[in-house]
């Protein structure tokens, strides 16, 4: 059992400056999942390759959800794959972030009124931290989506219980 | 005042007590909510099938027996090889007794037919146009190949 980690109800323990401290370890080295479903997958190579050069966010992508943070859901979700995006994301380790990728991740995309086999946003099944918009989004989207992730693991607190 | 491996044991020290702190705060501050599916075998996010432990079948064991062999020889060859020139001919028929011996060995293992590899009899359907017949169809008479 984690001593501190979440285990009370409201702000009386304050390790701010320990906080600030793990939480800047954590937004400096966000390793993303290695895994593609459609085409923002390429989108999201890109990225990781040298020209976008996602290295210098301190991420780099891990063929193991067990050493992953953080699982960009890149591409069309069908229902076939659904229940495996979620074993996977129950197969990270804690902490864990997802950034939703493109259209069909976020809400269905261009699947949303006649795709039969397409999950309607990967948030019914997994939450999500951050969404990307776009069809798919530049590796600068995606980045900014990594920024937005950072900003929001910069407040994070320790000791508190998340609701 | 220190000794060398006094020296040695210093680190020993530092180096247990390094890992055993960095361990403990990490238990400090780690989540810690395990579940079922967290803790489940990963297998590319599909349920996993069978036991971890998979019995190889035990012909690998033979076959990497005799690639032990032929691999140690590989290693005999090559100093071999660089005295060569100096030991002249003594070189060349001690080289050639110990491949004899050696063929001998694949020779019988050979014989014995653990190089033989047992496959699974491959059942082909004949394709067969047909004339007249619209429909390619397949024949009754599937062949074992």
């Amino acid at each position: 059992m984690g001593l501190l980690d979440q285990q009370f109800e409201n702000s009386n323990i304050i390790i701010t400056t320990l906080d600030d401290v793990l939480n800047w370890a954590r937004l400096s080295s966000l390793w993303g999942m290695q895994f593609g479903l459609a085409c923002c997958a390429i989108e999201m190579m890109a990225t990781g390759a040298s020209h976008y050069d996602l290295d210098r966010f301190g991420t780099f992508f891990r063929s193991s959800p067990r050493q992953a943070d953080v699982m960009i859901v890149a591409g069309t979700v069908t229902l076939k794959m659904a229940s495996r995006v979620r074993t996977l994301y129950d197969q990270m380790s804690e902490p864990r972030y997802v950034i939703s990728m493109g259209s069909c991740a976020n809400c269905g995309g261009p699947y949303w009124e006649h795709g039969y086999h397409v999950l309607k946003g990967v948030d019914r099944v997994i939450p999500v931290d951050v969404y990307v918009p776009g069809c798919p989004p530049r590796p600068e989207a995606l980045m900014e989506g990594f920024l937005k992730l950072q900003e929001k693991i910069r407040t994070e607190t320790r000791v508190k219980k998340t609701a | 005042m220190l000794t060398e491996f006094g020296r040695i044991f210093l680190f020993m020290i530092v180096g247990a007590a390094f890992t055993a702190i960095g361990l403990f705060v990490a238990w400090l501050l780690r989540p810690h909510r395990p579940y079922p599916s967290k803790l489940a075998t990963y297998e590319c996010g599909e349920a996993p099938l069978g036991d971890t432990r998979v019995r190889f079948n035990v012909r690998f064991y033979v076959v990497a027996l005799i690639f032990l062999i032929f691999d140690v020889e590989v290693v005999f060859l090559f100093p071999w090889a660089t005295v060569y020139r100096q030991l002249g001919w003594f070189a060349f028929v001690e080289m050639l007794v110990f491949l004899v011996i050696l063929l001998v060995g694949y020779a019988y293992v050979w014989r014995k037919g653990d190089l033989d590899w047992d496959k699974p009899s491959q059942r082909i359907a004949r394709y067969n146009r047909g004339v007249g017949v619209n429909e390619p169809h397949l024949t009754e008479d599937e062949v074992a190949v």
